[in-house]
């Protein structure tokens, strides 16, 4: 089975974010980068699927020249091949155009399986997977927790809201989109590390139609709400919180 | 200026963010209308111009390629401004594929909506930004959950259209088995006055302790955000979030979770809310009532101290 799996970089999830002097995106000075997280899950969905049936893993991943250090990451982690579509500023694509970007790549490659997070922790529109799917024709899952292969399909186990869970079939090649925390993620060992230094990591440039949706502003969010803010050292704020606990809140 | 709702209902129960869904259209300052697949129900009694119910047997079942086209029908028959969802699961799984029909991107999972752009949220709620979109329809956008009051609708009387669809059965790909729940839920977080809920700021597991430990002293239940019970810290059931239960306590006090947009929608209904973070970015912050900046390590223990003391007193 070829699976391939779309994967983004993302500013790591601890990062300190600040506007650009023309308050029209992050500051991207100093940021450090990782893996999107539902999509490291995708990947490692992927290699298993890969261990019990065997096949290729092909990654695909778009961004900017520095995203390359994720698509190597993914190559150490077992990936066999990659594919860098390396274009700057691709937060500026709308949803639609950002799936056709990768979507007209991922069609060249025919693959059985299409996997990817099911959201990203940047832009967080969890649509490209099925966006994907659309426009290549093919059926789509979404919020996959399990994945069971079947002759010329795939079973999968969704989840649904308010803890309900529904299997579904769906007939081979498909797209899903991979939930957070479905298995554990592995390390890159020092081996597959310099094994991906072998391994193709294939540069290409794009195509995309023009984004219909544009972002005129981005700003810091106001608080919702009036919040009191207790100083002092841990035991000094701890004391004067519990007292709010028991005179403000009424819970104590 | 016609505005679509999709109003989202699972056998005659209709989700209470399709009136969420209505409260953000009837903003938009159009004239407003409904579509439904299944009984029009409680969204008979609901301000709306009108209402078009959609039944077929193909959709008795949710299906991303029956709903789709049963939508599509709908859409190009009546050519709506705007066409407004609920930013449910169902919705997730779906409007990006039929947005993709008409060309259009959806804009999804926006906080604020008006006629001339929307308010989505970034980097996990860490930043807001605006957007603007086409000036022709149909403009295709999801609401975020609480992001608009769906409780306090007038009452109206939508005439109920039905709308009569032609779906080819061959065209459904998925093959969908019945719902079910894992196991019976054993504890019910909605029933709880006090909950102390615990996310990745622990670290580790053998740290879990530590909240367990105040919950016990405040007399409350604990909770957790999403990875702490994906790494099987706690089990599944004490998950607050979209994923998960959603509370509302006297009290909820978020040790260590930054407050993630899918953790929000599940918690920011609570009375109080207190955040114990270290960092004082971290969104959980937009929407607390009492903040400690703070190393939770410190903090928690101190804190369940003083909660004991007062306690004794």
């Amino acid at each position: 089975m070829k699976i391939l799996v779309a994967l983004k970089q993302v500013p790591s999830r601890d990062s300190a974010l600040r506007l650009n002097a023309a308050a029209s995106w992050i500051d991207d000075a100093d940021l450090t980068y990782e893996i999107n997280e539902p999509d490291a899950y995708a990947l490692e969905a992927a290699l298993q699927l890969k261990e019990q049936h065997g096949g290729e893993v092909v990654v695909l991943c778009a961004g900017p020249e520095g995203a390359a250090s994720s698509v190597r990451e993914a190559l150490a982690k077992g990936a066999d091949r990659a594919i860098h579509i390396e274009q700057d500023g691709l937060e500026a694509l709308d949803t639609l155009a950002l799936s056709a970007l990768l979507a007209n790549v991922a069609r060249e490659e025919s693959p059985d399986l299409i996997l990817t997070g099911l959201q990203s922790d940047d832009l967080g529109s969890g649509q490209t997977g099925v966006v994907m799917a659309e426009l290549m024709g093919l059926p789509h899952g979404t919020i996959v927790m399990a994945i069971e292969k079947l002759d010329g399909a795939i079973r999968v186990k969704r989840e649904l809201e308010d803890g309900w869970f529904q299997h579904v079939a769906l007939p081979l090649p498909a797209v899903l989109t991979i939930q957070s925390g479905i298995n554990k993620l592995r390390y890159a060992t020092l081996m597959g590390i310099k094994k991906a230094k072998t391994k193709e990591l294939r540069v290409v440039s794009g195509t995309a139609p023009a984004s219909q949706v544009l972002c005129t502003k981005v700003f810091l969010p106001s608080r919702a709400k009036q919040t009191q803010i207790i100083e002092g050292d841990a035991r000094t704020a701890a004391a004067a919180l519990a007292e709010k606990l028991k005179f403000e809140v009424r819970v104590i | 200026m016609s505005v679509l709702v999709f109003l989202e209902q699972n056998d005659g129960k209709f989700h209470r963010m399709s009136w969420e869904a209505l409260a953000a259209a009837s903003e938009l300052g159009g004239s407003v209308y409904g579509v439904t697949i299944g009984d029009a129900g409680e969204a008979a009694s609901k301000p709306m111009a009108s209402l078009h119910t959609i039944q077929d047997p193909l959709l008795a079942d949710y299906s991303a390629d029956g709903f789709t086209a049963a939508l599509e029908q709908l859409i190009r028959a009546k050519n709506p401004r705007f066409v407004v969802f609920p930013h449910t699961y169902q919705v997730r799984d779906f409007a990006p594929k039929l947005a993709t029909r008409f060309g259009r991107p959806l804009l999804s999972d926006v906080v604020k909506l008006r006629a001339d752009g929307v308010v989505r949220q970034l980097f996990q709620g860490k930043l807001n930004a605006e957007f603007s979109f086409p000036a022709d329809g149909p403009i295709f956008v999801s609401v975020q959950a609480g992001s608009y009051r769906g409780d306090g609708l007038a009452a109206g009387e939508p005439a109920v259209e039905p709308f009569a669809v032609n779906i080819d059965a061959s065209t459904i790909r998925a093959k969908s088995e019945v719902p079910f729940r894992e196991s019976a839920r054993a504890v019910d977080l909605t029933a709880a006055d006090i909950i102390v809920s615990v996310g990745r700021g622990i670290k580790e597991q053998e740290n879990i302790p530590i909240v367990e430990e105040l919950a016990a002293a405040l007399g409350g239940e604990i909770a957790a955000s999403r990875p702490i019970c994906d790494n099987g810290w706690l089990p599944m059931e004490r998950q607050v979030g979209s994923s998960g239960q959603t509370v509302a306590p006297k009290v909820y006090i978020a040790v260590g979770i930054s407050g993630a947009i899918q953790h929000q929608v599940g918690m920011k209904g609570s009375k109080a809310i207190v955040a114990i973070n270290k960092d004082a970015d971290a969104p959980i912050f937009e929407i607390a009532d009492y903040g400690i900046v703070g190393d939770l390590f410190e903090v928690v223990p101190a804190l369940t101290e003083a909660v004991k003391k007062l306690r004794r007193a």
